[in-house]
């Protein structure tokens, strides 16, 4: 089963590597990991896509809240919660496929963000299947370059993360 | 007034009231071992090779309930320390490594002796710190040894570089360093500790299955009590020897790959297993699959909730130190105690003696050729049982578990978890450094002996009177055992053809060796050895090479699946 972990650490430097250390040494996956300060300066937020059954996700959590560094750990799976991703795709955009590529932009809600003669580079923001959906719709062959950010997450309604 | 980094490191260790630091000097740790000459506050023992370092400290903490403490220069003095780091890991040992460093500003050029203390350390150390700035020292140093004895305990790493040994700034050792991501829990959940005293009380055929956790929380007390008020079987891992009397008729002798017969039916079978500070590890339960096809209620007690539920599903887990959930439960059961049922008790107890006929410990008593079992016998009526034994990894450590009983808890220092060879005689230096005064013996074999043999120079340099008891069959005897059991017969490798005289061993490093070759000649050599209270003694006994640990677990099977010495 995939989960969605939200974990506060504090920003100190190694603590990346110990997350991502603690996930390699104990064979647990990673699809996707995101972290950046918080806007309190001393803690950063991560967000890990991982997956795996119940019984790991319960050791992951476990295991992560062991470290010294980390502060809170939440499985956001556990109740409803919001997942978006960022990504930046760098497109062919010559003679017919320009006008397309404006279009498919739009149907997406996705934005231009950088224009050349031959190329769109195009910004588009969803959840990961979103983005998934996008890149299917595309000529394989008019893709130059994708840059994702993985997904960040948080909860709905009234539920915090926070210290 | 400001100070060097390098005299806040001593002045930290001194308000710790650390009394033995082990280490070798180095070019990154010059700074420290200056000051450390300035003082007699702080004993310094000097080894001969870093593992050592580790190892003795390691040694010196389980003996003591003290942090251990080592210090060790940059790069290969590192490196060589991440044995003893390991295996501290492994079985949670407090201990605080300080590390030298090349200076702040040549840190990632490849400096000379530069290695990235704290990325190599990661896996195998509780928590590690590189200090960049003087004026974070103190406080670093104070969170190191505040990590490594609070909750599950385990080593911290605190890697200096040479430039902040010379930087200064003013000395300040806080008392308590407040860290909002580490909360460790102490008191178990009234409500949980409630269910599992009415688990226990309800239980048919119970058990008591206790681990190294019980050792390292003091509670071997509280554990006492509870076996006592409730009569039950009682078994301990090889970490937890001591935890509970080894001599009372309640314990059924270690369980595990190679526990006893008695302990690994009962466990296999009981309804009700009160498991304390364990965590059901490969080496105990074996196949967690084959361990879990039986149904019965588990309560598991430990201070680490990644612990819990880790290989094996338990019913009422206790989060907490064990010695403060033992008192609550013994509090709660006191009253109720004559709700046990008393006959199923009985006949539970039964059962359990049908199992104990088996005497599945038994080996030939009379061999004309030294049985390693009958060694650690001798070993046992010698010391009145009231040594300290260390040991490295093998099958001798596994004779030692059977057959010296220990009745308290800090006797039997060995490394569980990691299984490092070489961990028994610098171990036995920490140990006789915290006990002075105190017997040690060091229960070993020739393949792991010759792992950490340097450290014979050092039990001269500080006077150590170990007794090193080496037995000794001429193979990796425990490799040997697997490849006869599992490998045809094919011996590879875990001969050595060229080994040496450990009597001229002994000698050549200043101590007394002797060799011992007939049955008969075993006690009095071992007397003879004893009483020499003064010196180190290697004691060399040629066993024989044949002789095989049982019962045995073959890996990947369960634990009433056991090979017994009649079977083969």
């Amino acid at each position: 089963m995939r989960h969605i972990i939200s974990i506060l650490l504090e920003n100190e430097s190694g603590a990346l590597s110990r997350v991502s250390g603690l996930f390699s040494a104990r064979g647990y996956n990673i699809e996707s990991l995101t972290v950046a300060p918080t806007e309190d300066a001393s803690l950063s937020r991560m967000t890990i896509v991982t997956t795996g059954s119940d019984d790991v996700i319960e050791q992951i959590t476990k295991q992560l809240n062991k470290l010294v560094d980390v502060v809170k750990v939440v499985d956001l799976s556990e109740a409803p919660h919001i997942e978006r991703e960022l990504m930046l795709i760098k497109v062919r955009a010559t003679g017919k496929d320009r006008e397309e590529m404006k279009r498919m932009a739009d149907i997406f809600r996705g934005r231009i963000i950088d224009v050349t003669e031959s190329s769109y580079t195009i910004e588009l923001t969803g959840s990961g299947d979103k983005l998934d959906a996008f890149i299917e719709a595309l000529d394989r062959a008019v893709i130059l370059e994708t840059v994702r950010t993985g997904a960040s997450g948080i909860a709905r309604g009234e539920r915090v993360l926070r210290v | 007034m400001e100070i060097t980094g390098a005299e806040i490191v001593v002045r930290c260790l001194q308000a710790e009231g650390v009394e033995c630091v082990f280490g070798y000097p180095g070019g990154a740790v010059l700074f420290i071992y200056d000051e450390l000459f300035k003082q007699d506050k702080v004993r310094h023992v000097l080894v001969r090779h870093e593992q050592g370092a580790a190892h003795a400290a390691d040694g010196y903490s389980r003996s003591s309930h003290r942090t251990g403490v080592c210090l060790v220069t940059s790069g290969p003095g590192v490196t060589n320390a991440v044995t003893g780091i390991a295996t501290a890991y492994m079985d949670s040992i407090p201990m605080v490594v300080i590390t030298g460093q090349v200076p702040t500003h040549a840190i990632g050029q490849d400096a000379f002796q530069e290695v990235d203390a704290v990325g190599i350390t990661r896996p195998c150390v509780k928590h590690n710190f590189l200090v960049k700035d003087v004026r974070e020292l103190a406080r670093t140093i104070r969170k190191a040894f505040f990590l490594a004895a609070s909750g599950r305990p385990g080593p911290v790493l605190v890697d200096i570089p040479k430039d902040v040994t010379t930087a200064k700034c003013a000395f300040e050792y806080p008392d308590a360093v407040p860290m909002r991501s580490y909360n460790p829990v102490t008191k178990g959940h009234p409500g949980q500790v409630k269910k599992a005293a009415q688990l226990v009380l309800e239980a048919e055929r119970p058990m008591i299955y206790t681990g190294g956790g019980v050792v390292l929380a003091n509670a071997a007390p509280a554990l006492t009590r509870l076996v006592k008020l409730l009569g039950f079987p009682a078994t301990s891992t090889l970490m937890g020897l001591g935890g509970f009397s080894g001599t009372d008729p309640q314990f059924l002798g270690m369980l595990g790959m190679h526990g006893t017969y008695e302990a690994n039916m009962a466990m296999q079978h009981c309804d009700v297993l009160l498991a304390i500070g364990a965590r059901f590890d490969d080496r105990v339960i074996g196949n967690p699959a084959h361990f879990g096809s039986v149904p019965r209620k588990i309560i598991h007690i430990d201070i680490d909730p990644s612990s819990i539920s880790k290989r094996v599903k338990v019913d009422v887990p206790i989060v907490g130190n064990v010695a403060d959930v033992l008192d609550e439960l013994v509090r709660q059961i006191e009253p109720l105690a004559g709700r046990i049922d008393q006959k199923a008790l009985n006949s539970w107890w039964a059962q359990i003696e049908l199992w104990k006929a088996r005497d599945c410990l038994r080996y030939d008593r009379a061999s004309p050729i030294i049985k390693p079992q009958l060694v650690i016998e001798k070993l046992y009526e010698v010391t009145k049982g009231d040594a300290f034994v260390t040991s490295d990894v093998g099958q001798h450590q596994m004779w030692a578990a059977q057959f010296y009983k220990f009745d308290r808890p800090r006797r039997w220092i060995n490394s569980g978890g990691l299984g490092t060879m070489g961990f028994g005689l610098p171990a036995a230096m920490g140990v006789q450094l915290a006990n002075p005064g105190a017997t040690v013996a060091c229960v070993t074999g020739e393949a792991s002996f010759m792992m950490c043999t340097q450290e014979l120079s050092t039990c001269k340099q500080y006077r150590l009177p170990i007794k090193i008891v080496n037995l000794n069959n001429r193979y990796m005897g425990m490799v040997r055992q697997w490849q006869q059991f599992f490998h045809g017969n094919r011996y590879s490798e875990s001969y050595m053809d060229a080994l040496p005289d450990f009597v001229r061993l002994a000698e050549a490093y200043g101590h007394i060796g002797m060799r011992i070759e007939k049955p008969a000649d075993v006690e009095p050599a071992l007397r003879e050895a004893f009483k020499r209270t003064d010196d180190l003694v290697l004691l060399d006994f040629l066993t024989d090479q044949t002789e095989n640990v049982y019962p045995m677990v073959p890996g990947g099977k369960g634990m009433s699946e056991m090979i017994l010495a009649e079977e083969l």
